[in-house]
């Protein structure tokens, strides 16, 4: 468990030395997000209609964005050569950087979801509600995403590689993640959605660790 | 000579579809250091690697203590310190604080004044605070000789440990190896150059498979 | 998958496919023209969709198959993984194309039967949309597995990703559907009701069959190919 620990205080202390790195991706998520008023038009029903399907498809763009690097980093470094001999289960460091990679992505754009929501014309129930669906439904973003970046290790055009193979996965928290807020204000069942969606997140935890130590463990071959 | 801690039967290791080397056999005790030699592509990676378990051999068996490290991984993993091509340090972290993440990444608590001595050792206490990424080949060879000293595992695998280095710090490699044996520890080195241990063994690596030890 | 052990030396899979191919290409050459005439002489037009009922014959089987082809990748990336079967690697470089391929029929089957049927080319149809997605895993694992310079490592990946998407699947597929019944009502007609009159699920049936020969079909002579063809490249490297 002090491995655990330990990788996760290392990242985010070089996440720390760095913080360009997480501030361009929520720069990107603003970004993307403003374009959508812009190319659809400013009728406020509209934008309150299409608010959560528009700000979950952003995060979820947003998160990719930042996955590229997440083993990449090591793996050029020698570093992973370290995680791989660590004396402890290579799951637990995979879970380790997904948490990591939650803590400075999904986070903040749990916390960052509602400011935009607002100029998108969302009520504050909903506001709440959409940052507590990406507070449930990001870290199987994060672990989903980890996995690609795992198996895209090394691999000729990592980048497009590693949205193509995560996109599809992540669909079902897309689903559930924008259906909540949506319920939410339609008068649907909200807490069923949520319940869903932390499914999907237990879902993710009790599978991908695996895949992605099995996926490292042969990057490092 | 005491007897083996390390044997290692009949190893054979496949790259791509080519045989890298076959029937590899060899055994350690303890103070006693193999070198690894052999022109480049011959292996001498690829044979650490398969000693730490990062490559599945296709045969063989590597045992320690007579237990197969493959039925006890972490186990076995916590008796290595690795030193491969890539120093394996953060470039945007200091010197003490790469290795004080290394140390804990292995479990261990925080070095502390072992953390000092390793740093004096490789004449690395100046540089203590300064970030990877402003120093050197040679000082970052350092780091990462005073990260495989800092470990305290018995057995050192190394990968041309001497690169970029120059002869001050040669020597003190050399002393830390050399007290590394006289305490009973074990070490396998790639190298080209002589690392001053007398007694050494080598085994050479290449196409006429001669095993010396 | 029993079969896979059996099959798991190259050089026997060889020998295998070498006896097999020959009478497998007159069966399924034979039964597809039976087939045929099955689908779309003998069988009557619906009382409803009139002959557009003739493109589900190609549409059904091919999802079937398409789904059970990515079930097969799952299977031969459980044996490279854990048995290091080295000709189930090969295997699934060859079938994931073909996979995708039936997956691809299905997709173009279904939205030409869709305009007629619900006046549009594409409908976000429950079952449409899983398809998609299920062609979305087969392109993922495909790029995977050519993604790298050493095959081998493509191989693995994309065994990986095959064992972790056959887990999703049913999760994209749940989800799917829930949202197709959140966002619009029940379609006029679905793909492929429940009751299926006799005199069309025998074509129906038959098509399966038929298919399904073809697969195996393609997939025995494109894992030949990628034999030779890692063969080649094994060579190229030694010398």
């Amino acid at each position: 468990m002090s491995g655990f620990v330990a990788l996760v205080a290392r990242d985010l202390r070089l996440v720390w030395r760095r913080p360009g790195d997480v501030a361009v991706v929520l720069a990107f998520f603003v970004v993307a997000t403003t374009l959508f008023p812009l190319g659809i038009g400013p009728e406020a029903n509209v934008l309150a209609r299409i608010a959560a399907g528009v700000l979950w498809c952003a995060a979820l763009f947003a998160a990719l964005l930042s996955l590229d690097r997440l083993f990449a980093a090591d793996f050029e470094d020698g570093t992973l050569d370290l995680l791989l001999l660590a004396p402890w289960p290579l799951e637990l460091a995979a879970l380790a950087k997904c948490c990591a990679h939650w803590i400075v992505t999904g986070l903040p754009l749990a916390v960052l979801a509602p400011l935009l929501g607002v100029a998108f014309g969302l009520e504050p129930a909903v506001l709440l509600a959409l940052s507590a669906t990406l507070l449930v439904g990001t870290p199987t973003l994060s672990l989903i995403g980890g996995l690609a970046a795992a198996l895209t290790l090394g691999a000729r055009k990592s980048g497009a590689l590693l949205a193509l193979l995560a996109l599809p996965l992540c669909v079902p928290t897309l689903i559930f993640g924008a259906g909540a807020v949506e319920a939410l204000a339609t008068g649907g069942d909200f807490r069923a959605h949520i319940a869903v969606l932390a499914a999907l997140a237990l879902v993710a935890l009790a599978t991908t660790p695996w895949a992605i130590a099995a996926a490292l463990r042969q990057a490092g071959e | 000579m005491a007897t083996p801690l390390l044997e290692v039967a009949d190893l054979a290791c496949r790259r791509g579809g080519r045989r890298v080397f076959e029937r590899l056999s060899f055994s350690l005790g303890p103070g006693e250091l193999l070198a690894l030699t052999g022109r480049n592509g011959s292996g001498k990676t690829t044979l650490l690697r398969a000693l730490a378990l990062l490559i599945r051999p296709d045969t063989g068996s590597i045992h320690w203590q007579g237990t197969d490290v493959a039925a006890e991984p972490d186990a076995w993993r916590g008796r290595l310190a690795w030193l491969g091509h890539l120093e394996g340090l953060k470039a945007d972290l200091s010197v003490a604080e790469n290795l004080l993440a290394a140390e804990r990444l292995r479990g261990a608590p925080p070095a502390g004044d072992r953390l000092d001595s390793a740093l004096v050792a490789f004449d690395l206490s100046v540089l203590a605070r300064r970030a990877m990424r402003t120093l050197s080949a040679g000082q970052r060879r350092r780091t990462a000789l005073a990260r495989v000293v800092l470990t305290q595992a018995p057995l050192w695998l190394l990968d041309e440990p001497l690169n970029a280095l120059d002869a001050p710090a040669q020597a003190a490699f050399r002393g830390a190896l050399a007290s590394h044996l006289a305490s009973g520890g074990l070490a396998i080195a790639a190298t080209h150059a002589d690392l001053g241990v007398a007694g050494a063994r080598t085994l050479e690596l290449g196409e006429p498979q001669k095993a010396s030890a | 998958m029993a079969d896979l052990h059996f099959l798991a030396n190259p050089a026997r899979f060889r020998r295998f496919s070498q006896r097999v191919v020959p009478s497998l290409s007159v069966a399924t050459a034979l039964m597809l023209a039976v087939g045929l005439y099955l689908a779309l002489l003998q069988s009557p037009p619906d009382y409803q969709q009139g002959d557009t009922v003739r493109i589900m014959f190609v549409h059904v089987p091919s999802a079937w198959l398409a789904m059970a082809g990515y079930a097969l990748l799952a299977g031969l990336g459980a044996s490279l993984l854990i048995w290091r079967h080295p000709l189930a690697a090969l295997m699934a470089r060859a079938a994931a194309p073909v996979g995708a391929g039936f997956c691809a029929v299905c997709l173009l089957t279904g939205s030409l039967w869709g305009r007629p049927m619900w006046g549009a080319y594409w409908v976000w149809d429950a079952r449409l949309t899983s398809m998609l997605l299920l062609f979305f895993l087969y392109l993922g694992h495909i790029a995977l597995s050519r993604a790298y310079d050493e095959p081998d490592r493509g191989d693995r990946a994309a065994a990986i990703l095959a064992l972790i998407g056959v887990i999703n699947l049913p999760i994209i597929k749940f989800s799917v559907d829930w949202w197709n019944t959140l966002h619009q009502p029940a379609s006029v007609a679905r793909l492929g009701g429940p009751s299926i009159h006799p005199s069309i699920l025998v074509p129906l049936l038959w098509m399966a069959a038929t298919l399904f020969l073809l697969f195996v079909l393609l997939v025995l002579l494109r894992t030949d190919t990628e034999i030779d063809r890692r063969r080649l490249e094994n060579a190229e490297q030694q010398a």
